[in-house]
């Protein structure tokens, strides 16, 4: 075997006509310990940091994002092996370990590249860690519904498609053919001249000492082999038996167990506790005071909780224990009004003069809509599994940001970022949540003050109480219509921006707009939530859109069709929601239909619902979903993905609500922040356009267009306009419907 | 118990190295003897330990997860003596005695899936996959007493065990696949016999 190159690093890019130039290669002689044991036997040929070829002729795809029910690592594994022309039933998926050699390049080059929008909450890693740390963006995140568009895109299609050039040119040289003369199916090189046929893995050791390509040309969509149909999904059996294994399920030799409470007032810590009153109690080891919260250590979690909840623990509040949601909801209306009149909002989008067109108007509509705090209620509550042993600190959890915890972790501790592994596991659930490191934190410090690893795991109120919180928010609106019930006036007011910024943004052709927001902040921990501020300025904008057509005396639907007649795409999935919903047929009575749609991540998506409404008693019947994100890579995947955003949509849009009571969160667990069941779940369509536009998102989309399309339903059935969430405050079987008993 | 044909894939998902639980070091309690997918296990416990955590931290059977600790979840769902309960709030003493089936105990790959496991992953049920041992376990006790149940009685049964993904039109899809594959299986019997 010769000497093994360097790894060469060519520049990732894009050029014209779906050329790509790309190249990570990691090469023998130049591997970390971690990339290392990747390679299980001297015959594993690594060809790059994504691309496993072994002798058995198997295909192993190194996938560098989290399992969190998305189906990310069959979808990535499909783009590689598709354009690698390799047999689907012989690939394997793996995740990457936690390391920067698999860091997310890919990603960050989507963002470089203008391509794609980086939420918000990866710049605090890459600014924090990456630049300092490896003099190249590179991240591993799973989040901001990136997977497939960036690393499928740039990294494991590209990939695939470079592999396979490498290893035609090694069958080429050993055949002495022209490379033009070969063809690749399921993992083998054929010569039809000479009736010659060898698996790639035949060719692997001799390929993997060429060169990668500079240039790889990827398959156009119609010669997709893999891509686009919809195999089983690899993490679907373990899931079926109870041998998947999440970060809960983590478990060391001499192992004890932690639980954990935390000031309940935001901001708050431990004032003082007796940690003599618990001591003595069956199988405890240690209470440990974290500053802000106090962790017993015990041999079991059971003891741990027992002793936890003896424990007499006094917090301060730092000042904040005098805030109740009434006084955050005055405060936002107050700060809406102090900078209206004053004239000092932030601007989204002005275009035209709102405010002129609005004195011009012949009806102009008002409107405040308001939406509470909502908590991310994954099954699996947070937890880590640490172990801080010999100057290294080792985690077992599912995280979206493995790099970003490590580097968390190396802070809190104080010790160098390359000596703490995350062993990522599969993810109970993340929906933005296991993008925060605080759970991580918690655990390492716990870890560190003994001399054994502990299982950190919080109770559910613990994980309801000491969320980061989709906002609360207030959004205010008036529209102008001209004397013939056109559009001619967008204002839109609302309180706290966070992201994506294009979240308020309307596709509708409204001349004269002006989107303005102001910030007003409060002592409650903000978090990503499942398609972030999309996920509150959808009901807004869409339930407002809904009520101009209402003014108008129009059809929403139709309304909304006038408006996008300059979107074609928006106008496509619009059509294709609406006709298989079967817009415009009757209804039965207390029937009503809604409709709405919304792009985010890239993704246009258009949900029509049908509700029943009889007796006050709200039955949500069907919703149909279509959707348009360039092109599905797994269909059923996407249709997966719609079902799943729309449930926690409507969840929300139904039920949720999170509350600050004496500064504090007033609910606790799924019998006070309840839960979409079965009994209440709708069936879902999912219609796909494949439009060959560039990739969107799929994890996040189906969730912003539910809540406006169910209140719009219930307006159709009703009359009734929800303008605050849940619907569950309001009564709908009166005409003054709000319920007494709401402050 | 029904144990259908084997699942094959090619595909070889490839998780965690983690070890088995080992049992705890240190209880302070009662010897309890349960019975866990037809293995007795003697245990030093506090018995008014809830089975859950006996289950998971104690034998080590990580498939039966917590997701609430006051039964409202149903994330823990595991069968004694054939009916499901929430080992979260089931103290251990009251299980002893008792047949008790986890996920691991109601088929695997080893020993073949059970119709429900199948058709969980014809209809690609789970998404993250947290809840749906419970949901499995639950769907598993239904069907043993209603063979053939309807959408309302899938309602009435499932309408305990939270989902966060969503996964619900799947699951009732998945019940009634199961349903039919184990009535076909039991049709079949009974002209053999």
């Amino acid at each position: 075997m010769g000497k093994w190159s360097r790894r060469a690093f060519i520049t990732t890019g894009i050029a014209a006509g779906g050329v790509v130039v790309f190249g990570v290669a990691i090469r023998r002689g130049d591997r970390t310990d971690k990339v290392r044991n990747l390679v299980a036997g001297e015959d594993d040929a690594l060809f790059d940091i994504w691309l496993k070829i072994s002798p058995d002729n198997s295909v192993t795809a190194i996938v560098p994002h989290a399992e969190m029910g998305q189906g990310v690592h069959t979808t990535l594994a499909m783009m590689l092996a598709d354009e690698l022309d390799a047999d689907w039933s012989k690939v394997n998926v793996l995740e990457a370990p936690s390391d920067k050699e698999f860091a997310n390049y890919a990603l960050a080059k989507g963002y470089a590249a203008g391509d794609i929008d980086f939420p918000a909450w990866l710049i605090d890693t890459v600014d924090g860690f990456f630049f300092r740390a490896t003099q190249a963006m590179g991240l591993q995140i799973t989040g901001g519904s990136t997977s497939v568009r960036t690393t499928g895109q740039f990294a494991m299609r590209v990939t695939g498609a470079a592999a396979r050039a490498v290893l035609l040119e090694a069958a080429a040289d050993e055949w002495q053919v022209p490379v033009s003369e070969l063809a690749t199916r399921d993992s083998v090189i054929s010569h039809a001249a000479s009736h010659r046929s060898a698996t790639y893995a035949s060719f692997a050791a001799a390929a993997a000492n060429i060169r990668l390509p500079a240039k790889t040309v990827l398959k156009k969509s119609d010669q997709f082999r893999i891509m686009g149909t919809s195999p089983p999904r690899t993490d679907i059996p373990a899931k079926v038996d109870g041998s998947a294994m999440f970060g809960i399920d983590a478990s060391l030799p001499g192992m004890k167990y932690a639980a954990v409470k935390a000031a309940p007032v935001f901001g708050g810590a431990v004032s003082s506790y007796d940690a003599a009153s618990v001591q003595d109690m069956p199988g405890v080891r240690k209470v440990i005071n974290l500053d802000d919260a106090v962790a017993v250590v015990a041999d079991g979690y059971w003891q741990a909780r027992q002793a936890l909840d003896r424990l007499q623990v006094e917090f301060d509040d730092a000042g904040n224990s005098s805030w109740e949601q009434s006084d955050i909801y005055r405060q936002f209306e107050d700060d809406l009004d102090k900078s209206a009149t004053a004239g000092n909002e932030k601007a989204d989008v002005e275009s035209g003069d709102a405010a002129a067109a609005l004195d011009e108007a012949s009806t102009v509509v008002a409107a405040e809509y308001r939406v509470p705090y909502l908590a991310h209620a994954p099954m699996e509550p947070m937890n880590c599994t640490a172990w801080v042993h010999d100057d290294r600190c080792e985690l077992w959890l599912g995280t979206q940001n493995p790099l970003g915890f490590a580097k968390d972790v190396g802070k809190a501790l104080d010790i160098d970022l390359d000596r703490v592994t995350v062993h990522n596991q599969y993810l109970g659930g993340g929906f933005g949540r296991r993008a925060f490191s605080d759970i991580a934190i918690q655990a390492a410090r716990v870890a560190a003050d003994v001399h054994y690893p502990v299982k950190l795991v919080w109770s559910r109120e613990e994980d309801t109480r000491h969320d980061h919180y989709r906002q609360a928010s207030i959004s205010r609106f008036r529209g102008g219509l001209d004397a013939n019930g056109n559009a001619v006036a967008w204002h839109n007011h609302y309180v706290n921006k966070h992201d994506p910024e294009e979240a308020p943004h309307i596709p509708y052709a409204i001349g004269n707009q002006r989107i303005v927001y102001t910030e007003s902040s409060t002592h409650v921990p903000w978090g990503f939530w499942r398609s972030v501020d999309h996920s509150l300025h959808a009901f807004f904008t869409e339930s407002f859109v809904d009520e101009l057509a209402i003014a108008a005396g129009l059809d929403p639907y139709e309304y909304r069709r006038e408006l996008l007649e300059d979107e074609p795409r928006f106008l496509a999935v619009l059509d294709l929601a609406a006709s298989k919903a079967g817009w415009g047929e009757p209804l039965e009575q207390h029937e009503g239909r809604g409709i709405s749609i919304h792009r985010s991540f890239g993704s246009i998506v258009a949900e029509v619902v049908d509700v029943e409404v009889l007796a006050g008693e709200l039955s949500v019947k069907r919703v149909v979903c279509a959707i348009d994100a360039g092109f599905a890579v797994h269909p059923d995947g996407m249709a997966a993905q719609m079902e799943s955003g729309i449930a926690y949509g409507m969840t929300a849009a139904l039920y949720g609500e999170i509350s600050i009571r004496h500064g504090a969160v007033a609910q606790s667990n799924f019998h006070d922040y309840p839960m979409l069941r079965m009994d209440k779940a709708p069936s879902v369509e999912t219609y796909i356009i494949n439009s060959g536009e560039a990739l969107g998102g799929a994890g996040e989309p189906g969730t912003p267009p539910i809540a406006p399309a169910l209140t719009n339903a219930i307006y159709d059935a009703t009359g009734i306009r929800i303008r605050e969430l849940p619907v569950r405050l309001h009564d709908l079987n009166q005409t003054d419907h709000r319920k007494s008993d709401v402050a | 118990m029904l144990m259908s044909l084997r699942h094959s894939t090619g595909l070889r998902h490839i998780i965690g190295r983690l070890p088995r639980s080992v049992p705890l070091e240190y209880g302070i309690g009662t010897m309890i003897t349960v019975n866990i997918n037809g293995a007795s296990h003697t245990i030093d416990v506090d018995p008014q330990t809830p089975l859950l955590w006996v289950i998971r931290d104690y034998i080590g059977l990580t498939g039966t997860k917590f997701g609430c600790g006051i039964a409202q979840c149903g994330a823990c769902t595991v069968h004694l003596d054939g009916l499901p309960v929430r080992s979260c709030v089931v103290p251990v003493q009251v299980a002893a005695g008792q047949e008790i089936t986890t996920i691991e105990g109601l088929g695997n790959y080893r020993e073949g899936l059970h119709p429900l496991q199948q058709a969980w992953i014809e209809e690609q049920v789970p998404q993250c996959g947290y809840c749906q041992s419970g949901q499995i376990m639950t769907a598993a006790a239904l069907l043993e007493e209603n063979p053939s149940p309807t959408d309302a009685d899938i309602d009435r049964a499932m309408t305990g065990i939270i989902c966060r993904c969503g996964t619900y039109p799947r699951i009732r899809k998945g019940i009634k696949r199961a349903a039919l594959a184990i009535n076909a299986l039991d049709t079949e019997a009974a002209a053999d016999g």
